[in-house]
This record gives C-alpha cells, structure tokens and sequence, in this order.
C-alpha cells in the first residue's frame, strides 16, 4: 500500500484541481485508489477554545464547572472530568450535536450531577488521532481561539491509499505519483534538481562490497555534530497521517524520504559502528542480529547483511539493527544509501517475514539513478534539521544504470490498442513520463527512463500512451466473428459431461462441487493414495491427496446433510478424479450417491408403499440412465457381478464392453468402506468414468435408419424357470435370445420368486419372450416349437427347468 | 280394440313394477317371446281379412315398439342404478399427494450453469471451449506466462505442490486457467478464439477465499484483434450474461504478467439491501482482469509477436455466480448441503439459451 496525503502531493505538483478529480485520474492511469480519508471532514465540528474560569462542581469532588470562549465572545459551560482542566488553558472544544469520533457517539446537552453542560473539551482518544485519554488536549497559548482545530493540527488534509501493482517502483514515493498526474494533464510536475552538499572531510568508514551480485552499490556519509531530537511539526504530521510513528528527527527523515521518493535509506550511529562497514552474507551458522523492530532474526547465508567489527549490525535493504540505531544521544550519523538486489531482497523478506517500508521498494527495484540524489536529499534535510557537518560520500560498486532504448514504429499503438494517436501527443504523453523520444519517422527510438524497470519492449510503451491517453478512449469495436460455418463447439467430452449431469438431474438427483482434494486414507481405501498424487504443502490434513474417486466426497457430503437432519440425500458429480500426475491420467468421472429413502421413484416415506431404503438396483439404474444420455451403446453394456473393494461384494455390479473396457460400477457400499468413511448406510453408490464411452462412429447425413413396422401382430409366451441360486437371470434372458435372434425381439424378466413351493437353494425366474413375425403369422405349430426350443436352451445353459 | 289398449297398459305396467334385470327379462318374453301375447297379436294378422288388417297392422306393430322402447328405457336405468351404485363404492382421497417428479426435485450446481450460459455467448460469437489438466507444470502455469523466477504465486504459499521427481521438477496444482491458453497456443495455429473454463487451486482459505474455486478465461489470437475488440466482447458478454439492456464498464490499466497492456474491468452497479444491479448506479464492482497477450508469452508460445496479436481476459464463475444469483457466501459452494443446492441450484430442464433466455 502506497499511502500520502493531498498536501505532501501538491509539494510534488502544482495544481488546483479537486480531490476527487485527481483520485478518480489516480484510478483510471492505473494508480487504482483503494481509499481516501477525509478526517478534516470528520472533525470539522471541533475548534480551538480558551478555558476562561474552571470552578469546583459543586457536588462531585472530580468534576470541574469551565466557561470555555469559544471565539464566539459567549463563553459556554461545560462540565470537565479531566485533571488537567483548568483556567487560562487553550484546548479542543466540541459543541452538542456533533459526533465524537473516538467514542462513536453524537454529544448531547447534558446535566452532570445538577449542572448543566454545553459541550465538550476533548481528549485526542475522542478525536481518534491517538490512544492518549489522560486528560483534554493541550494546545500552546498561540493557538487561535475559534479557529477549525483539524486545520490548525494539519489533520485536515486527506489520507490518499493506492493499491500500487508491482510493476511500479517509481509510485512508491509522491514524486513519482506527481510525475504520472503531470503527464495526464492534473497539473504541473515540480521537480526541482537536488544539490549536491561538499563534504567538508572524508568519510573515515571505509566501505567493502563482498556480494556485488547482491549489492551493486553502496554509498554513505558520515555527518558530524548533528542534534538529534523531535522532528518538526509539519514532519510530525506527515508521517503520522500515512500511519508511521514519529521517532526522532534522523529516523524521521530516512522514513520521509522513503515515502516521498521511493528510496529508503538508513542511518547509523556513527559512535556504535566498529571499523568499516562490510556488506556480506550472513554466515551460514546462524548469526543473529536484534532489529529494530525489538526482534531477534536468526539468518543464513541467503541474506545479505552490513556488518562492521563486531559482526551484523543491519539487515540489508530490509531492516536496520537496533544496537547500531539512531536515538537522541546521536551527535555523529552515518547515513546510508544503497541498491540491492530485489530477487533476494524480495526472498529474506519472505523467509525472515518482515515487511518493511524499505522492503516494500527495493523488492520491486528502486531507481539506480537516484542513489546519490537521495543521500543529498537526506544530507540536506539533516543538515537542516539537526545542523551538523557532511563528510564527503564514499561510493563503493556502480550504480550506473544500463541504457535501454526500445525501436518503436508508431503503427504499434494503433495495432495493439485500435486508438490512433499521432506522433506530437504521443511525444508530449512520453515525455513527460520521462521517457526521450528520438525521431520524426514511422519508427521513433524511444529511451527508457531509469525508474521505469517495467519498460522492456514495444507493448510497454504502447501501455505508456493508452494509460495516460484514457483506456476510455479507446473505441469499443465489433468483433467479427469470422466466416467459420456455426458449427458446434463442444468437444465429445464435453458435450458428455453436460448430458451427463442433466440426466442424472431428472432423475431426482442434485449437483454438489467438493474437493478435488481429499484425506489420504481415503484416498488409498478408493485405489488411489499414490506418492505422486500427494501435496507437498495441504492446506489441512484431510485435503492432502487427488482425489481417486468422487465417492468420498459424496458419501461425506451425504452424511454431512444426514447429520443436519436430512437423511435421504441423493447426490452427483461429474468431476475430475487422478490416477496419476500425467495429463492423461486426469479422467472425468460421473458419479452418484442415495442414501436411506432417496429412491429414484421418489424420496422419503411415501403412503404410496412405492418407498423403501435404496438398493442396488437404484444405484444401477442411474449408472446406466447416465451412460445411455452420454451416448454409450446401450445394447453392447454388460453387466458382471462385483465390483472395486469399496463394494459390497454380493450386492454390486461392473459395467463393460468387453473385459478390457471398464465403464463402471454400482452397488452398495462395502460396510467397511462406509466405517472408513465415518459414514452410515444404508448408502449406495455409481461411479462411471465418461472417457471410457467408445466414440460412436461418424455418420455423413442425421437421417435416421430406416423404420420397420411390422404388419403383423407380435405374440407373447411366458416362462417360469426353476434354476440354482447361483444362476444369473442374464444368462437365462440370454439363452432364450440365443434361439431366434431374429424372431425374438424382447425379453423381460417379470417374476423372481424363492420360498414356498420351490426347493430350497432354488429360485424361480419368469421371463416373458416377445416373438415378432416377419412374413405371415406363426402357427400354434410353429409357437410351440420355438418355446420347446427355449425350454431346451435354457435348461442347457442354465440348468433351468419349467417350472410346473 | 280394447284388447290391445288394454294389454298395452298392462304390460307397461309390468315392465315398469319390474325390480331388475331377471323380472324385465320375463316381462319381455310374456309379451315378445315365442309365446308372448303381442306375439300371438301379430301371429292372428295372417288370419284377417285385409282391409281389418290394414286398420289392426299397425296397431298391433306400434303396441310392440313402444314396449321395446319401454324395455330399453327400463334397463338403461337398471344398468345406470348398477353403474351409480359401484361408483358410490369406488371413491379415493384424492387429496392424498402425489411424488414430486424427479425432475422437480434434481438440481444443477450454479456453476454448472453458468458454465453453460457462458458456453451459450461465446459460442454464438465463434469460440469453442478449451480445458486442460488440474495438475500443471510450473512451466506451463508460470514460467511460459511470463511469471519472474522471483514470483511471490512461485511460494508454497500461495501455489499447491506435488512432491519434487527425481530431477528436480515438480508440478503443481494450476493457480489459473491460464497454463490452458498456452496448450491452446501450443498445440494448434491461430486464429485462435477459446474460452477455458475449469477448477483452480490456491492456497487460500478464509471468508471470501477458498483453496479450490473456478475460473474462466477467454483468448484470442490472430493478426489483427485489440483492446478495442477486448471492450466489445467484454460489454456484449456483460449485457448477455447479467441480462440487462445497458452496462456501464470502466476499464483501469493494471498490471499481469501476462499481458501488456493490462487492465481491469468495473462495472457500474447499484447496491440495494444486499442485491447489487447493474446497469445504473453509483458503484464500480471489479469484476475481471484483461489485457493484450504479452509478447514474452507469444514468443515462448512459438508466436511471432510481430506477426500474431491477441487478447486474454479471466475471472472468477463462482464470483460472477454470486453476482447475478445473489449467494452471499462462496464457501457454502462447495459444502454440498442439500438445503443450498435446491434453492440455488438449477432444474434440469432450465437448459441456458440464447433463444430461451439464460436464466429459468
């Protein structure tokens, strides 16, 4: 966050503009104000008034009666609690009706034990500019009585914050902000050269760069004889409006400068350095050094450091120590400007996890060109500030910056941006940005400014001149969209999954998103739990691994919404699950749950008796509605029974074409399973992978084959057979389909029977076959033939005989 | 003469004193039967002499049609006493209720369906729809983007990682859809109009953050689209999507990695008791992020910045989901209660369209 005040700006700008007319510019030039803070607005009711006569109240031994002028000429009675009040004292008073900010309450009249009281004399808690409530502000007897207390306090000028991109160091001071509203018309950009001070000794600290590849530039001066103290009021104000703390005058100036110009500085006690600075690593054995902000960091040799005779006394561009710091006791300063390198300032930060002011800057690279300016800039403010004598300033590495001029044909904003402008008010927009412009022709040469690290190649520039020119002029265009024929632009998959997800909808079923991540003995319980699958750094143990399969998920989704009360929940995904790490290993599975009464026909208790608890058959019945809506050939699915271990193994199923492809499977879950899942049943489940539905061949015209009616009447016989157990009524539906494929164009299995009336181990299946005839009716002959033929079938199948 | 009036009146008399269908039957054979009395009647006919036949015919034929017609009358109102008197029995409760149909009660995820509405205006301006794996290499979602080495996204703590292979490398969960555009540009030759929809990852989670959420990202690439073509997908995308007939939006320059000029897009709206609506207004809501394909990722694309040009622009479907359905909470996404999915969620047939509307 990059904080000012409207004042500090106009030191940097010559302009009259409003407020709001340079914030709203700030915004639309990239500089996206975040907030702006008005506390002359909020304290406008407040003045400065004189305490004419302070009397003892009459009934409380604390309280005191004041008549306060308020430069009204009427002095008014207030009742005051504070120790300090007292006559002949000039303070902050506030009216009723006004909103005391600190206490967020609006003032009344009032009567404190019988007498009456016109107002307020304020605390700074009251004021919310501090957490001081000992006693009403004291103001120094110049004070003008009457006048707005915020104007006389310097709290009247706006708090401006910007949410700065990364991409610009130079904005991290004011100046650079003036320079960005100067090229965008708000005013006049002041940038007055800064003097160089002749240093009247040489700098007796000598200056060694060990790292120069961490370093590329040091420079420091020494100044004798300076005192150090309070800063001035006007430099008080300053920082605390952008929310720093004023320490003493040196510590102040480094803060100032930081803000005002994006270059952070620092500053030694000469007295408690020993021998020369040294700017290094820190020693891989852990050296400590105690901060300035009252912390102990142990380091390694990733930071840079500066150290002197007595090992690490500041932590490079990033925070000072405190042993070596600045405080009123200071008569010598060493002050310090520096470059560094922003990767590795940038990754101390990080792992030291301090963010500093002067962080902040160097990590997105402060100007190489201003290094020596700023020391001047700080020599020249100490000099006035605390007096003292500068020595001359030691410069150890270079900080020339490299050249950069960027080849730029005029066409280019135009062909990036679609907005033509031409050469002169591109010039002028560059210009003054800080940029050099070189040339008349089509193609200019444009050089960079050593602020702008930002600026590498043509679209940066062409972002110069749309930004400062208004986005907002840029044309909205129509966007053809080409003579491509409208064809659809779904992929196979695609268009799988949305008919995936639709059909399992209609079937009463609802949509939930969970965690592509899941818990690892989950994961492993479901066939996954791979180490390539598993997250370095989990944002919570039970969100460690790519999720296998979307049962877990769904199952705990289940039983979430059982424990809030609602039992019967049937629930879907069709989602991403991992077998491995590779692309390809990334499949799209479709997945339900129903749990306790959310059965297909209807969910919960029903009088209909058409209820029940969920079974295999529910589970079934979505995994195949769902595969025959993606376009699976639902004549060439088979079903076998059992399925992966998470099923139990009596009551599921897997669907394939084939042994080699594995559509999916249903059931009910493994009783372990749901244990492992903290979950309770009764809970079934389908999970099909949509990767695995073979592509259908491609046809050249949507006509649909060929419709055959047939003329004749189809005849229907019916079937009981008594079999083992252990028969599948498919190879029974099967054997009879195997007679006349022809012919018999249906099979429906009506009846399972087991109990009275059939042998034990036994059951009784019944199956009705549809017989179409093609040419002229069958005869009672020719039927009993054919079901002669079944029986036969089916009994050398299956073992089946007619039941009698 | 008489005699016929007279058995006229008699046999009406039985058929009406008939109790049911077995009396009436009897009625009809004393009168009709083979030995019947109006069947004798018409036996004696052939007897007379023809000019009394021609005065008896016809009174003899006309007593014979009205007692069938009584005879017909009588057991249509024994067959609608029968039928009235099973109906009495056969009553239901109808107020009984009925299952809802699956169809009422099954629900899409809000993201689905705005995938899908998104889907639908895109399509309409020529783009397919693009998708890529969750798990990325740190080239592809970094490194081809134009990120710096130095980026703070490259930290644990932002970005999932996957244990580090053997050489060194390791791959990540993808922090964007981004990585998509560059398979896109990889793999095949501009023009190039794609929207990458999908599930993202970043190591977030607090109020407003959740450690997975959705992206969608549109890019262009040809020789000839910019900034001025990006406002005019992006304002038709904003009036289509949110349904209005004007949309204010302010475009600010900003900064990504991976464009050059980047921006970001607001749109005007007005807060009203928690529902926001665009169109009018005093508030900017930043919905988007956008900008010029940058050069670097052209290049490391195997595109000649010279030659290829384009635009990118992403942002969040679970923000502008709350946006236009008005949920007040993004983590309640993905916690699957039931409660939520059926008030937010969307019917299975409410399928988005441009013809039909976007919204049920």
């Amino acid at each position: 966050m990059m904080k000012f005040t409207l004042a500090w700006l106009k030191e940097h700008l010559d302009t009259d503009r409003a407020l709001g007319e340079i914030t709203d510019k700030l915004t639309m030039i990239g500089l996206e104000v975040e907030r702006v803070e008005d506390r002359g607005a909020a304290l406008k009711p407040f003045v400065i008034a004189r305490v004419v006569e302070a009397r003892q109240h009459p009934n409380a031994d604390r309280l005191r009666v004041c008549m306060v002028d308020t430069g009204t000429g009427e002095p008014i009675q207030v009742v005051c609690g504070a120790p300090n009040a007292r006559a002949g004292m000039k303070g902050v008073f506030v009216p009723p009706g006004a909103y005391i900010p600190g206490k967020d309450m609006t003032l009344q009249v009032g009567t404190i034990r019988g007498v009456e009281s016109r107002g307020m004399l304020v605390s700074e808690f009251e004021l919310k500019i501090s957490d001081d409530h000992d006693g009403i502000v004291e103001l120094p007897d110049d004070a003008p009585v009457g006048e707005s207390f915020a104007k006389y306090a310097g709290l009247d000028d706006p708090v401006i914050e910007i949410n700065l991109t990364p991409n610009r160091p130079d904005c991290t001071g004011v100046h650079g902000i003036a320079r960005d509203l100067g090229a965008a018309d708000i005013g006049k950009f002041k940038d007055a050269a800064i003097k160089p001070l002749k240093g009247a000794f040489p700098c007796p600290v000598a200056v060694t760069i060990e790292t120069p590849e961490l370093c590329p530039a040091f420079a420091l001066r020494l100044m004798r004889g300076v005192k150090n103290g309070p800063s001035p009021a006007w430099l008080q104000q300053r920082l605390t409006a952008i929310g720093l703390r004023p320490i003493n005058a040196l510590v102040d100036i480094t803060n100032f400068i930081t803000y005002d110009r994006g270059r952070p500085l620092h500053v030694f006690d000469a007295k408690k350095v020993r021998g020369g600075l040294t700017v290094r690593r820190a020693k891989k054995d852990g050296e400590t050094l105690l901060a300035l902000d009252g912390k102990t960091y142990t380091l390694d040799d990733s930071v840079c450091v500066i150290a002197d005779g007595d090992g690490v006394e500041s932590l490079s561009g990033i925070m000072g120590g405190e042993k070596t710091g600045c405080d009123e006791s200071t008569t010598d300063v060493l002050i310090e400007s520096a470059l560094w390198n922003p990767v590795n300032i940038a990754q101390s930060g990080r792992k030291l996890g301090i963010n500093s002011d002067a962080r902040y800057r160097f990590e997105r690279g402060v100007d190489p060109a201003f290094m020596l300016p700023g020391l001047e800039l700080a020599t020249h403010m100490v000099t006035d500030l605390c007096g003292g004598t500068p020595s001359e300033v030691t410069v150890a590495g270079s900080a020339e910056p490299p050249e950069r001029v960027i080849d730029f044909p005029l066409s280019e904003v135009n062909r990036l941006a679609g907005l033509a402008v031409q050469l002169p008010e591109m010039r002028r927009v560059l210009e003054r940005l800080g940029f050099f412009v070189a040339g008349q022709g089509e193609k200019v040469k444009i050089a960079v400014p050593s602020w702008r690290p930002d600026v590498e190649g043509k679209a940066d520039i062409v972002e110069e001149v749309v930004r400062i020119f208004g986005v907002d002029r840029v044309p909205s265009t129509p966007f053809d969209r080409g003579a491509a024929p409208r064809k659809p632009v779904l992929t196979p998959i695609q268009t799988r999954v949305r008919k995936a997800k639709r059909a399992l909808a209609t079937r009463n079923l609802i949509e939930a998103v969970t965690w592509s991540f899941i818990a690892k003995p989950q994961a492993e319980l479901f066939g996954g739990g791979q180490p390539e699958l598993a997250l370095a750094n989990p944002i919570a143990s039970d969100l460690s691994d790519m999720r296998p399969s979307l049962i877990p998920g769904l199952v705990g989704a289940a039983q979430r919404n059982a424990d809030r009360g609602f039992a019967d929940a049937g629930l879907f995904e069709v989602g991403q699950v991992f077998r491995g790490d590779r692309p390809a290993d990334q499949l799209t599975a479709a997945t339900g749950v129903r749990r306790a009464l959310a059965k297909p026909s209807g969910i919960g208790r029903h009088w209909s008796k058409r209820d029940g608890e969920v079974d295999a058959f529910d589970a079934k019945a979505d995994a195949l509605a769902v595969l025959v809506a993606a376009g699976a050939p639902e004549q060439a699915l088979q079903i076998v029974p059992g399925g992966p271990p998470w099923f139990h193994p009596g009551r599921s199923g897997t669907i394939q074409i084939g042994p080699k492809n594995i559509l999916g499977h249903f059931g009910e879950l493994h009783p372990r399973a749901l244990e492992a899942l903290d979950a309770e049943g009764p809970l079934v489940a389908f999970e099909v992978i949509l990767e695995r539905i073979p592509e259908p061949k491609a046809k050249a015209t949507r006509a649909k084959p060929v419709l055959e009616l047939a003329p004749l009447q189809p005849v229907e016989r019916d079937f009981a057979f008594v079999v083992e157990r252990s028969v599948k009524a498919a190879d029974i539906v099967r054997a009879a389909q195997a007679v006349d494929r022809k012919l018999i164009t249906g099979i429906t299995v009506f009846d399972v029977y087991e109990g009275k009336g059939i042998e034990p181990g036994k059951k009784s299946i019944a199956i009705a076959v549809t017989l179409q005839p093609r040419d002229k009716t069958m005869t009672d002959a020719e039927i009993e033939a054919l079901a002669a033929k079944i029986v036969a079938e089916v009994a050398k199948r299956t073992g089946g005989v007619l039941r009698g | 003469m008489t005699d016929t009036v007279q058995l006229e009146q008699t046999i009406l008399a039985e058929i009406a004193g008939a109790s049911d269908d077995t009396a009436l039957e009897g009625v009809r054979v004393a009168a009709l039967g083979k030995n019947g009395s109006i069947t004798a009647l018409l036996k004696t006919l052939g007897t007379l002499p023809p000019d009394e036949r021609k005065t008896q015919g016809p009174l003899i034929n006309g007593l014979k049609d009205r007692v069938n017609a009584a005879l017909v009358a009588r057991r249509d109102a024994f067959k609608n006493a029968a039928l009235e008197a099973r109906l009495n029995t056969e009553s239901v409760d109808v107020t009984l209720p009925v299952r809802e149909a699956p169809a009422e009660i099954g629900r899409l995820h809000p993201i689905t369906q705005v995938v899908d509405e998104l889907t639908a205006i895109f399509a309409d301006m020529g783009f397919a729809v693009a998708e890529g794996p969750d798990i990325e290499t740190d080239d592809y979602n970094f490194t081809k983007l134009n990120f710096p080495e130095n980026h703070p996204a490259r930290e644990m703590h932002d970005t999932f990682f996957f244990n580090p292979k053997p050489d060194g490398s390791r791959l990540l969960l993808r922090t964007h859809t981004s990585p998509v555009q560059v398979r896109t540009m990889l793999s095949r030759k501009p023009p190039i109009r794609v929207i990458i929809p999908g599930r993202t990852y970043r190591s977030d989670s607090d109020q407003t953050h959740t450690p997975m959420f959705h992206q969608v990202e549109g890019l262009v690439v040809d020789k000839g689209s910019h900034l001025g073509h990006l406002k005019w997908i992006l304002e038709e995308f904003c009036k289509a999507f949110f349904e209005v007939d004007r949309v204010k939006m302010r475009f600010r320059p900003s900064f990504f990695p991976f464009t050059e000029p980047s921006l970001e897009v607001d749109i005007q709206c007005r807060r009203d008791k928690g529902e926001i609506r665009f169109g009018d207004g005093d508030d900017w809501l930043e919905i988007l992020g956008c900008g010029m394909v940058h050069p670097n990722v052209l290049r490391n694309c195997g595109l000649d910045p010279d030659e290829y040009q384009g635009f990118a622009w992403g942002m969040g479907i679970d923000r502008i989901a709350m946006l236009k359905y008005g949920m007040p909470d993004l983590r309640a996404f993905f916690d699957a209660d039931v409660r939520w999915l059926s008030h937010y969620g969307f019917r299975p047939l409410d399928f988005p369209t441009l013809a039909g509307g976007l919204s049920p």
